[in-house]
């Protein structure tokens, strides 16, 4: 039997950049396999070239045993691969059935078609109703609509890309029994991940990129995990030195009874959000997208104000009803999720991003912009943190996300911050580059500062947090300390629902999850 | 009676221009372009049409040459701004400015004598009947014509699939392309269409509305349609309701100066522009309903990803 | 700065083509169209004459545009400031007072600010689109004018022609020269080339605009108010465009009538791009841009070509500059896709 895909010899730059050197796997029908690799590894752009989304420059691809030439997404589809994208390729606006409707081309029935999904969702255990709107549907019924969507195409290779980025660990284990029933009829997977646990757990096979080559193929669940993760990494991880916190008498970062409106229909709404940050701890907050972490974290970072001053309070002061540069007066920094457009201006050199929060630290004199301070101070970070980068002249959009990253982390640690927000620190960054930005949060909060951290990555929350919060629709819960709690209680308190309330749509979507 | 009617039918022919070029323009929004240039559209539409019909063409060829006047100008600007990705309102703003000299240096010969108006039709019986007869059925053909467009428009964009991708693609052009819409084709047909129907617009003024030539007569009607978009929050009804709200204004403040209102006739004839910002100002407010079926990747540029 | 280069070249070379296709020799219409313009005194006269108003107002635009602030009523903002320094011009009780021309000055800047405070209003408190709003206002500014030499402005000794009367000798600004139009207030636009450099390219308030204009987040992120670059963005567009048409009644002019603006409003906004929202590049957009006009008019009067050729070049100018840009910038700008 031929293998249901064959890669030979995929290789594919861009600018500057190899992504895939030389690829070469076979998958066989019913196969479980995991594609196993660090950010940056080529995992994505490998994945789009098998989805035809990308072409390799060199290469050859082979579905069934015959080559595949003039690859799109539309010829993919016709041979059966389908794939679930890591960020979802849904429209938010129109309804499940509708974005369905988009992708499969059949006739323009969406009655008939909304049966169907109905009858294919229920069979594989992720019931979705396909007249709701996908911008009230949770994450995780995202994904299962996704995956209807290729499952309606009965498809011979399902592509999955991070799936488990996004959900809880209850959801995971859903997603897994349906993947394996999927296989045991005979579709092969293609898993992408950097999760060994789920990995070693789910897969039968895997293939191991680093850097864009194959650094090796193993059998999961026969290898350890060092192993796995010696392929993955190339080296052992430097060890993170977490001392213990000796917290502040008083919280720099007091939020009471904070509760806030949607800011819009997509939004979320805050409901009576208390808690504190001390002087010398960090404390994170967990939950899954989409739950008020982006509202929580514009109305701490000033992006959004509120009318109830003392709602939040910065170091003893009133606070909510300042702007951004107004809080950063009182010690605030903060390190937004998105790095281009929101931490930097992307278009400017360093030198100018460096200007616009550390504007304060001596670069503007008489109303005028000092140049020669701005540069010498972005050279600083660069050396310091070991940004990539040529000089404070380069501009900001030619730094990879992980050289941004640290460029946007200097800079606000570089302001000395007495409180220090910051939102998934270390999101597309090399693994590393990774390290030093959590050694770097660590030891900020070890020489006093208030540190609260977002973030999805409960692995992340686990390393380096001193207390957990949980955020879940947005009501964030009491604090847990983190040598005292696991993660299945945080997955619980992740999808915490008020079962007495189940007309409401919102605390059905959690149910299912 | 007779006033009253005379208002009727007239706010029905003055809003025909905006409804024409306000339901083109919804229609490429829709998909996520923003094309400011509708008056230089209409302003080629409203040559080509004059000049078909002093070079002896029948009415509806010339019509037609004023549907493509506007589509080949729309070209000009979907090559700048979906080839070329260059700052929509730029390439809008060059379009409305490019117009407007291409018709000007067009219509030099034209000479200021009005030509025969498109004609109206009396629709058999129908017309006949007291008050409802010549309020509804005593247009020119190019009235009903865009009684249908807003009908044919409505059903396409939200009954049929070719609707939903449109309005999708407007969502998020990355979307549709992942899965596989060919996103910058779609948006030159919408932007074409969006030409088409300037350019009927003004069509309907040079032959129609007022049957002569003159310089820049679209005198802002253009940009009165960009603001009735707005106004209508991108749904087709509104467009329709908004278009007979002002060309009531319009046909209100001329029947004001034909009356000898005691106010001067400048100053009347400023109130569908005061009208349109004291409009735009009300529906600005509500940022729910502006948000609700706004295309939210409006004027940004798109370039699929290799 | 070679995309504008560019962009001239190619207008050039369409430009030949349109006017071979009219049955004219190319090169003789474009040496008509832009070299003969220029050959005497009276010519660079008036090609700086016209070009400083498009560079004041350009210079005041781009203030705007660099923060995303639209701004593309600046005519009207032009007209009203013409009003208003009119008005004080023609009513101030002592016409030969040497404070004259000092108020006429305040009185358009100030009048441009005004009409161009309204948009700056509804943008930042109601959320309004300056775009059509500026806009809009042009047109009820025009009608405005028009009323006022019609109506109550009308010069009473002026044989019923829609115009006001001539303002006195001290409402002007004295010529260079009395055999040529150019006068004093081109050094107004010095000035400003320069502020609008200071401002720009030095300062942290224009810092903070570029920075709204490019990632409005980042502002946002870094407590930059948007409403501040609203406000100075359609203020600055305003009072250069109010001076601009002080500077049109008391030098040219001398007096109100229906059309006192060839469109210097809406030029200046290709002036602002040619000049890529920059200082000097503005000064020499705006040298082009006045070129045009000034050629436009010579090949009307020499060959009876129609003026709205200029309106042609203006266009086909902006079209092919963007492109320029496109195939310039965009590869630079390309971001390596990482996997």
């Amino acid at each position: 039997m031929p293998p249901r895909l064959e890669l030979r010899n995929i290789t594919k730059s861009y600018p500057g950049i190899i992504a895939n050197d030389d690829i070469s796997m076979s998958i066989m029908p019913g196969e479980i396999h995991a594609v196993l690799g660090e950010n940056g590894a080529g995992k994505s752009t490998l994945m789009k070239i098998i989805y035809g989304a990308a072409q390799a420059d060199s290469g050859e691809i082979f579905c069934d045993g015959k080559p595949v030439a003039a690859h799109t997404p539309a010829t993919s589809r016709a041979l059966g691969i389908e794939m679930v994208y890591q960020h979802f390729a849904l429209f938010e606006s129109v309804t499940v059935v509708e974005n369905i409707a988009l992708a499969v081309s059949s006739t323009f029935d969406l009655d008939a078609l909304a049966r169907q999904i109905t009858e294919l969702s229920n069979r594989y255990g992720m019931p979705i109703d396909p007249h709701r709107r996908v911008h009230d549907l949770s994450v995780g019924e995202r994904q299962r609509v996704e995956i209807v969507r290729c499952l309606l195409q009965a498809p011979k290779l399902l592509i999955l890309d991070e799936p488990t980025s996004v959900l809880t660990p209850q959801a995971v284990v859903k997603l897994f029994e349906t993947l394996r029933q999927l296989a045991s009829e005979g579709c092969s997977i293609v898993y992408i991940s950097h999760k060994l646990d789920e990995v070693q757990e789910l897969c039968d096979t895997a293939t191991v990129l680093r850097n864009g080559k194959v650094t090796g193929t193993a059998r999961p669940k026969e290898s350890t995990s060092a192993q796995l993760a010696r392929m993955m990494v190339g080296a052992e991880l430097p060890e993170m030195h977490v001392s213990p916190s000796v917290p502040s008498d008083k919280p720099v970062l007091e939020v009471r009874g904070l509760t806030a409106p949607a800011r819009d229909q997509y939004g979320v709404e805050l409901k009576n959000v208390s808690f504190e940050v001390r002087g010398g701890e960090i404390v994170g907050l967990a939950g899954v997208s989409g739950n008020g972490q982006a509202e929580l974290i514009s109305l701490l970072s000033g992006e959004r104000t509120h009318p109830n001053a003392l709602a939040i309070q910065i170091d003893g002061k009133a606070a909510a009803h300042l702007n951004a540069s107004e809080r950063r007066k009182l010690g605030m920094a903060f390190v937004p999720e998105e790095r281009l457009g929101r931490g930097a201006v992307p278009p400017h050199a360093l030198w100018q991003n460096a200007v616009l929060t550390a504007h304060r630290a001596g670069l503007v004199r008489n109303g005028l912009v000092d140049r020669k301070q701005a540069s010498s101070f972005a050279a600083g970070i660069i050396e310091r943190f070991k940004v990539k980068a040529n000089g404070p002249q380069s501009i900001a959009q030619s730094l990879s996300g992980g050289n941004l990253q640290k460029f946007i982390v200097g800079r606000e640690i570089a302001l000395e911050p007495k409180l220090f927000l910051v939102a998934q620190p270390t999101w597309g960054v090399d693994v590393g580059a990774a390290a030093f930005i959590r050694q770097t949060i660590v030891d900020l909060s070890r020489s006093g500062a208030a540190v609260l951290v977002i973030s999805e990555e409960l692995d992340e929350l686990f390393e380096i947090c001193d207390r957990l919060l949980v955020i879940c629709q947005g009501q964030v819960s009491p604090p847990l300390i983190r040598t005292k709690t696991n993660r299945e209680e945080i997955g619980l308190l992740m999808t915490r629902v008020d079962r007495g309330n189940g007309s409401n749509g919102r605390a059905e979507v959690a149910i299912q999850d | 009676m007779d006033l009253f009617i005379a208002i009727f039918t007239g706010t029905i022919i003055a809003a025909t221009p905006l409804i024409f070029a306000a339901l083109g323009e919804l229609v490429v929004e829709k998909s996520g372009v923003l094309n400011l240039g509708i008056e230089g559209m209409m302003l080629m539409g409203a040559a080509f049409a004059f000049w078909a019909v002093i070079a002896g063409l029948p009415m509806p060829v010339a019509i037609l040459a004023g549907a493509l006047g506007g589509a080949a100008a729309s070209l000009l600007f979907g090559v700048l701004a979906l080839t070329f990705l260059t700052n929509q309102y730029a390439a809008g703003l060059a379009l409305a400015i490019f117009g407007s000299g291409v018709s000007a240096f067009l219509g030099r010969n034209f000479g200021s004598a009005p030509i025969d108006a498109l004609k109206k039709i009396y629709i058999p019986y129908l017309s006949d009947i007291p008050v409802v007869g010549p309020m509804l059925f005593r247009f020119d053909p190019m009235v009903y014509f865009a009684i249908v467009m807003f009908f044919v428009i409505s059903w396409f964009l939200y009954r049929t699939k070719g609707g939903l991708v449109l309005r999708t693609i407007g969502e998020s052009p990355e979307t549709a392309h992942a899965i596989g819409y060919p996103v910058i084709r779609i948006r030159y047909l919408a932007v074409l269409f969006g030409g088409l129907m300037a350019g009927l617009a003004g069509a309907y003024l040079s032959v129609a509305y007022t049957p002569l030539w003159v310089e820049n007569m679209t005198a802002g009607k253009g940009w009165i349609s960009l603001a009735l978009v707005v106004f209508a929050t991108w749904r087709p009804l509104r467009v329709l309701l908004g278009a007979w709200l002002f060309g009531g204004m319009t046909i209100l403040q001329l029947q004001g100066q034909a009356l000898g209102i005691a106010v001067p006739s400048e100053l009347l004839s400023a109130l569908p522009y005061l009208a349109t910002i004291i409009v735009l100002v009300i529906i600005s407010q509500n940022r729910q309903m502006l948000a609700l079926h706004f295309p939210a990747s409006l004027a940004k540029p798109f370039r699929p990803a290799t | 700065m070679a995309a504008p280069v560019i962009a001239t070249g190619l207008t050039l070379l369409v430009g030949s083509l349109l006017f071979a296709v009219l049955g004219y020799d190319p090169l003789a219409t474009l040496q008509a169209f832009f070299i003969a313009p220029l050959n005497s005194l009276n010519g660079l006269s008036e090609w700086l004459l016209k070009a400083s108003p498009l560079i004041l107002i350009a210079c005041g635009l781009a203030v705007g545009f660099r923060a995303n602030v639209w701004n593309i009523g600046a005519e009207g903002q032009l007209i009203i400031g013409a009003i208003a320094a009119c008005g004080v011009g023609l009513f101030y009780p002592d016409p030969d007072s040497i404070l004259l021309l000092p108020l006429m000055f305040f009185a358009g800047a100030i009048a441009g600010m005004a009409w161009a405070a309204i948009p700056a209003f509804l943008r930042a408190r109601m959320n309004t689109n300056e775009i059509l709003v500026t806009l809009m206002l042009t047109y009820i500014a025009t009608l405005l004018l028009s009323w006022l030499v019609h109506g109550p402005w009308r010069d009473p000794a002026g044989f019923n022609y829609p115009q006001t009367a001539l303002l006195s000798a001290a409402a002007m600004f004295e010529p260079f020269d009395y055999a040529y139009r150019l006068n004093a207030s081109v050094f107004i636009t010095v000035v400003a080339v320069f502020l609008m450099w200071l401002f720009t390219d030095r300062s942290f308030l224009g810092y903070k605009m570029s920075v709204s204009g490019a990632a409005p987040l980042a502002a946002r992120y870094a407590g930059f108010r948007e409403s501040a670059a609203v406000w100075t963005g359609l203020l600055a567009g305003g009072a250069a465009a109010g001076i601009a048409g002080m500077a049109e009644v008391s030098g040219p002019l001398g007096q109100l009538s229906p059309q006192i603006s060839p469109g210097y409003g809406f030029a200046a906004i290709i002036v602002a791009f040619i000049g890529r929202l920059n200082a000097f590049g503005i000064v020499l957009g705006g040298l082009l841009m006045s070129l045009l006009f000034l050629g436009g008019e010579a090949v009307q009067m020499n060959l009876g070509l129609s003026a709205a050729l200029t309106r042609i070049f203006q266009g086909i100018l902006l079209f092919f500059l963007l492109a320029a840009d496109f195939f310039i910038f965009y590869r630079l700008r390309r971001i390596p896709e990482h996997a």
